[in-house]
């Protein structure tokens, strides 16, 4: 029983950084309608400007760096993409973000370098026994795992009293709502497009500084965007919680079906296995577990 | 009950010169030229798809004609954006409401309250105590309007779980939460029945009187039509085909060969 346990929370960790790349691409989403395929690239943007920029200063200012950093790029898009291509349809924003994503990945590479560079912002990383009473044993995990998921949770939490609480959560939550009626009561929405890049440009940030310290940091972050589809589809385009709460599923289902039924089919199980559970998830329930409505607006 | 009070009507507040918009071959506007005077209530009529809508979208930036100028409070202009109407005092609401579904009817009407905001939405999200102090002051505004409306029992309700008459009164509601000097409804009364009609009537004509809004107004209904409004400009196929009083313009025949669908 204790050993499934681990199995589950290691699963979990890596559903934390899954739901946090599909946080970040739900939130453009929400407020634009853009399916932002760049958003593993600005992971992999983020997480090498701030594994570069702590060689040359201290670990606090090189955070706040890299977060300027992505608000310049959060900018950049506004003006260089999203401006030129208003009123077009989603699917031409959406090649445009498949340009943005080999834009970055080639960009990022050239100016900070293309090697594994090791992350170490000092999170704890250390097996700790837990629930000893509970179980014989009890359930081996690192406080890397948990420091990991505090991580998450914090900004999650802010995300969401940022959302509910100010003005500019509103005024954000009424584009996310209705693009002409929020125009007709003056909200800029040039404005808001920044905001949620920069915002979701963070979150990557976070996700990249999640993984990096898990695994280094390289090229292969930019890939787990395509780890965050079957996030999306179970969880909902348009739904926070459901982006928490898909990682988390596919995340843990995908560790869980390696360990216990991967042997009957010789392992591997673990790459392929979100992509089933969402097709399938797809077929009952195509508008996602709280998604409100269905990618495609009529 | 066409003259109310103490209300004077004052200079041009609005003037549409020669606006032409077309959508690929349908041209929706053709030529229209009319104005709107300060503190009057102006109705726009016409037949199904005559254009009166768009008319509506020219004047707050959602349409760009390709034609004519627009001048407000003596500045013209040929292309505005929502975001400039909307900050210069002009404000509306929809022929199919487009409320925030997801939202309370507050804070529908706090939305509206946005430009009012001092403190602009970037440097509010760095920035908590004044904001905070602000914020209190227009919640109280956004309460008066919520009284105004006799919305009370409703104001912590999603809008989208409201019925079709409460929903387009909350709508109202948030374009009046911008305190505009030009208010322009888009059939606030469609769909609604007797009784809800009779209070959106009141509701316009107090704004009217008491807060002296101008409102340009769009409605099928011929009764409130010739009832509420000052003067009546008439639209068919795109083009002005008369412009007057109620009874200048009752009394004209080509707005009733219009109406009875009398071909050209
Ligand atoms: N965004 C648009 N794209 C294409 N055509 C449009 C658009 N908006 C309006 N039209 C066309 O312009 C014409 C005028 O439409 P408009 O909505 O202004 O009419 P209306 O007078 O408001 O009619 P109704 O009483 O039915 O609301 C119609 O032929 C309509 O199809
Ligand atoms: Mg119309």
């Amino acid at each position: 029983m204790g050993f499934f346990f681990e199995v589950l929370f290691g699963g979990f960790l890596a559903g934390v950084l899954y739901a946090l790349v599909a946080l970040g691409f739900v939130l453009i989403f929400k407020a634009s309608g853009v399916f932002n395929f760049a958003q593993g690239a600005m992971v992999l943007f983020a997480a090498l400007s701030l594994v570069r920029l702590m060689e040359w200063m201290p670990i606090p200012l090189a955070l706040l760096a890299s977060v300027a950093i992505m608000i310049v790029f959060a900018l950049a898009v506004e003006r260089l993409v999203l401006r030129p291509l208003v009123n077009q349809e989603g699917i031409i924003l959406f090649m445009a973000t498949i340009g943005v994503s080999y834009f970055l990945d080639g960009f990022a590479q050239t100016v900070w370098g293309s090697e594994i560079y090791k992350l170490d912002i000092g999170l704890p990383n250390e097996p700790v026994m837990i629930l000893e009473s509970v179980f014989d044993g009890g359930v081996l995990v690192n406080t890397f795992d948990l420091a990991a998921a505090a991580i998450a949770g914090v900004l999650v939490l802010v995300l969401a009293i940022f959302f509910q609480k100010t003005r500019i959560g509103r005024a954000l939550r009424a584009v996310a709502d209705d693009h002409q009626a929020a125009q007709s009561v003056g909200i800029p929405l040039r404005d808001i497009w920044v905001i949620v890049w920069s915002t979701s440009g963070i979150v990557a940030l976070v996700a990249g500084i999640v993984w990096g310290s898990a695994l280094g940091v390289q090229f292969s972050i930019a890939l787990v965007a395509l780890k965050a589809l079957p996030v999306l589809i179970l969880g909902g385009f348009t739904s926070v919680p459901g982006a928490i709460i898909g990682g988390l599923i596919i995340g843990a289902g995908e560790k869980l079906a390696e360990v216990f039924i991967g042997p009957c089919f010789g392992g591997g199980i673990e790459t392929w296995f979100g992509y089933v559970l969402a097709l399938l998830f797809l077929l009952v329930r195509p508008q996602g577990l709280f998604g409100e409505r269905i990618i495609e607006r009529v | 009950m066409t003259d109310s009070g103490g209300r004077k009507i004052g200079d041009v507040l609005l003037k549409v010169d020669n606006i032409s918009l077309a959508f690929g071959g349908v041209r929706a506007l053709n030529d229209v030229s009319f104005d709107i005077r300060a503190h009057e209530i102006r109705a726009i009529i016409g037949p199904n798809g005559a254009g009166k809508s768009s008319m509506l979208n020219v004047i707050n930036g959602f349409y760009h004609p390709q034609k004519g100028t627009i001048t407000f409070r003596d500045i013209a202009r040929t292309d505005i954006g929502p975001y400039d109407a909307a900050s210069r005092g002009i404000a509306r609401t929809f022929q199919n409401i487009a409320l925030f579904r997801g939202m309370s009817t507050l804070d529908n009407i706090m939305t509206g309250r946005l430009l009012k905001m001092k403190r602009n939405l970037l440097w509010q999200a760095l920035y908590w105590g004044p904001a905070k102090a602000e914020e209190m002051e227009h919640r109280a505004a956004a309460e008066r309007i919520i009284d105004f409306l006799e919305i009370q029992a409703i104001r912590k309700v999603p809008v989208g779980r409201l019925p079709y008459g409460l929903q387009k009164r909350v709508e109202l509601g948030r374009a009046l939460a911008s305190e505009p000097d030009l208010l322009l409804l888009d059939e606030p009364m469609a769909g609604m029945n007797v009784e809800e009609k009779e209070d959106m009537c009141r509701f316009i004509l107090d704004v009217n009187d008491e807060f002296g809004t101008t409102i340009a107004l769009i409605e099928h209904d011929m009764g409130v039509v010739m009832d509420i409004s000052d003067r009546v400009v008439v639209l068919d196929y795109g083009k002005k085909i008369a412009d007057g009083t109620p009874d200048e313009v009752r009394g004209d025949q080509a707005v009733i060969d219009a109406y009875l669908g009398v071909s050209h």
